[in-house]
């Protein structure tokens, strides 16, 4: 039983760590016509749908962020735009079948948690087809109200400077410097004179990445090239994947 | 406070409630453990001993720098015991790692726990030290002469405190901080509506002003902040409110011995009230929604209902808060006890972090590590910890001493330390000591906590998608939320049990290995006996 469980756990914790570094690659492996199967929304209804109403859509996997207990949270994406993918119900033999780029159509509600869209109580099943997001460069969009239409897509920001986090740092862990090795980690990034606060979401990326690794490593003063997921919890919240020290 | 916080929270209740039902199988099935915890003659001070400390903080750098600051004072007084800390920042996770390494041996020295999980962690035998004989102990336990401390009495821990740490005869745990949930008020809605502020919140008045203040403009904002969103009540701990409008109400939740009674009439009728105020907006919940405390400050919430361990996010001038400058709106805060359906004889949780005692093949250590549990009780650690939020001390000692009387004097002097709406929290608390309670502990008692919430939960966000709430509704509610805690078969239940359906591999696999393992030990045993028949028969 030991070993079992032992070994569930340690599965767990491999497929939730995929997620890093997953949607670096930016490569577009499908340029077929993405064409909704029927009774599927396009992202434009999904977008328009309320929230607390069933939605129906159909998206290719981007990253995986964790799994537990049958349940997956997930990044997904279809040529229009993103979805965050909350405690899918998911069974772990599927969440394997989980790769970058998997098509997947999902049924659940629409949901709003923290400014946060996301697709709550939902299910899903596999389909044919495969598309790898490219990161849309974002970096002149911060600040401005047109950046929450890419809420959840993976994205990347350019030649941003590294400040000090708070603390006489370039990184915390938590937002306030209360965890340890293994929590998430907080940094904050200018740009044009705003600050922005990013995050290494350590379930998405933990603390054996490579990007958790080089955020613990950032000098303030650094200029950086960052990928990642356009979270958001009160505002603009990046959950960042990769990290370049230009 | 972050999203993190929700992640955990609504993972960890299926985690939980699988792990503790592994445990509670594994624990069951004749697991003989450690030997029992003795108590050493004296401390063997020629030793050096390394333990480890599994702490809750609220992510708070305060309460981490103090428990830091805590393990060096102690280190100082002890040079031969070295105590390492292992952070967490809920109690679910900690729960969690705890039953993972039982399971292998590796459990913690001393931590940070609700005794709720301690009744899961008892389902192993000789686990969870047990702290009757410590206590007694006239050199090494409280108030001992050995100690190299100023701890407290026994008689000096707050007695209702106390015995919420006693179950199944023994104490198995110390308090370390006490809190209760409070109703954060914005006051300056409350009169604007034309209300004016009770002496006690009854339920039926926060439903009333809750109504009033979903009224919304023609151009759908809401009249009473001209905003765009507004929730007026909203409720962090679902499971919380459950719990405590059933206690109020005198219906029935659990025996002490694990009988489950939540499915009832009472809660059956409080669901429908719950149901018929989501439906016009008046209410939600933090797994909904989001916290109360961003809503509150905001201007987008009227009664906000969290922890009194969370009053330094609460107010416009709060001194922890998770909105933008932009976003805060100045209003008149004030804190209440949680609604009450009998102002006369108000009743409210009592909450907060304990503290256990792992036991281990050396008893020094144990003598160590107990050393170090009963520290965390010394004035210096709890009325520093209290500051930190709308906490309380556990102890007579320390809440009488100088220094806590001076910080709660100085309410409102400044918005950081002497912040007024922490204070008058921990003042909430400090008032209505004995008006608190606790719900039963038993091996199963985490999932029906879980499963009180998830009622709420459910309800809301049928509401919310328009489904219709009736009796056939709350029978299936009922059946799956049993079911999805396994109320049914980790305990006795007063509803007919029900088919699960088939168990997951996991357990299959567990369940098999059991069975491999009993019949391995009845054919040793077998072989045992035959051997000695023949050893007779041969002395004969």
């Amino acid at each position: 039983m030991k070993k079992s469980f032992i070994a569930t756990l340690a599965l767990t914790l491999v497929l939730a760590l995929t997620g890093c570094g997953n949607g670096g690659n930016g490569d577009a492996a499908d340029s077929a016509q993405d064409v909704k199967s029927e009774g599927v929304m396009t992202y434009a209804e999904y977008e328009a749908a309320a929230l607390d109403t069933q939605v129906v859509i159909e998206a290719y996997v981007q990253a995986k962020q964790s799994w537990w207990e049958n349940q997956a949270t997930v990044y997904a994406q279809d040529k229009e735009g993103a979805y965050f993918l909350y405690n899918m119900a998911c069974s772990e033999e599927d969440y394997a079948k989980l790769t970058t780029g998997t098509k997947i159509k999902v049924t659940g509600y629409k949901a709003e948690w923290s400014g946060e869209v996301e697709i709550i109580d939902a299910t899903f099943e596999i389909m044919d087809g495969n598309y790898v997001a490219s990161a849309r460069d974002v970096t002149s969009l911060l600040g401005k109200d047109e950046l929450i239409k890419h809420q959840n897509e993976f994205v990347s920001f350019k030649g941003m400077t590294v400040e000090d986090a708070g603390n006489g740092s370039a990184f915390m862990y938590n937002w306030d410097g209360s965890g340890e090795e293994g929590s998430d980690l907080y940094f904050n990034v200018s740009l044009g004179g705003n600050t922005y606060t990013f995050t290494v979401e350590s379930y998405l990326c933990g603390a054996d990445t490579e990007v958790y690794q080089a955020v613990k490593a950032l000098e303030i003063g650094q200029t950086v090239d960052m990928e990642g997921f356009l979270y958001w919890y009160n505002g603009v919240n990046p959950h960042i994947t990769s990290i370049t020290v230009k | 406070m972050n999203n993190k916080h929700r992640k955990h929270y609504i993972r960890l209740l299926s985690i939980c409630t699988l792990l503790a039902m592994l445990l509670s199988l594994s624990g069951c099935h004749g697991s003989r453990g450690m030997e029992a915890f003795q108590i050493p003659e004296s401390f063997d001070t020629s030793r050096d001993y390394e333990i480890t400390f599994w702490a809750k903080n609220d992510t708070n750098k305060t309460q981490t720098d103090i428990y830091r600051k805590a393990i060096e004072d102690f280190q100082e007084l002890y040079p031969n015991i070295t105590v390492n800390l292992r952070l967490y920042t809920d109690y679910g996770r900690i729960y969690n790692d705890v039953i993972t390494n039982i399971s292998t041996g590796t459990t913690p020295n001393v931590c940070i726990t609700y005794p709720d999980h301690i009744a899961t962690y008892l389902t192993g035998v000789n686990i969870v030290v047990p702290l009757d004989g410590l206590f007694a102990d006239s050199r090494y336990g409280l108030g001992g002469s050995e100690l190299r401390y100023d701890g407290p009495a026994r008689e000096e821990i707050v007695p209702r405190f106390l015995e919420e740490c006693s179950f199944n005869g023994h104490y198995y745990a110390i308090p370390y901080m006490r809190s209760t949930e409070a109703c954060y008020v914005n006051r300056t809605y409350v009169e604007a509506l034309g209300y004016t502020l009770p002496e006690v919140l009854t339920w039926d008045y926060v439903w009333e002003v809750a109504e009033a203040a979903a009224a919304r403009a023609e151009d759908g904002t809401y009249l009473v902040n001209g905003q765009k969103v507004m929730i007026p009540f909203i409720y962090k701990s679902t499971d919380n409110m459950m719990i405590q409008m059933l206690k109020q109400k005198g219906a029935g939740y659990s025996t002490p011995q694990g009988e489950i009674l939540i499915f009832n009439d009472t809660a059956r009728d409080l669901l429908y009230t719950v149901a018929d105020h989501a439906a016009t907006g008046a209410f939600s919940t933090f797994k909904i929604s989001s916290y109360p405390a961003n809503f509150l400050n905001a201007g987008q919430c009227v009664f906000a209902v969290d922890s009194t361990a969370g009053a330094t996010w609460m107010g416009t001038h709060a001194p922890l808060s998770d909105i933008s400058e932009e976003a805060l709106v100045e209003f008149e805060t004030e804190v209440y006890p949680v609604p009450q359906y009998d102002p006369e004889h108000p009743l409210m949780i009592s909450q907060g972090p304990s503290v256990c005692v792992f036991n281990k093949p050396d008893h020094q250590e144990v003598l160590a590590s107990w050393l170090f549990a009963q520290y965390l009780l010394t004035n210096e650690v709890q009325v520093a910890y209290a500051e930190t939020e709308g906490y309380v001390p556990v102890t007579s000692k320390a809440q009488g001493s100088e220094q806590y009387q001076d910080y709660l004097s100085r309410s409102g002097q400044d918005n950081d330390t002497y912040y007024d709406i922490k204070i008058k929290a921990s003042r909430l608390l400090l008032d209505h000591v004995e008006d608190t309670f606790v719900t039963p502990v038993f091996n199963g008692s985490t999932s029906l906590r879980d499963a009180a919430g998830q009622m709420i939960e459910n309800v809301t966000k049928s509401v919310n998608r328009k489904e219709t709430i009736d009796e056939a509704y709350m029978e299936k509610l009922y059946r799956d939320v049993s079911s999805l805690y396994r109320l049914q078969n980790t305990m006795q239940t007063t509803s007919d049990k029900r088919d699960l359906g088939a168990l997951p591999p996991m357990a299959v696999a567990l369940l098999a290995g059991l069975g491999i393992t009993w019949l391995m030990i009845g054919a040793y045993v077998v072989q045992s006996a035959l051997r000695n028949h023949k050893k007779r028969q041969n002395h004969h």
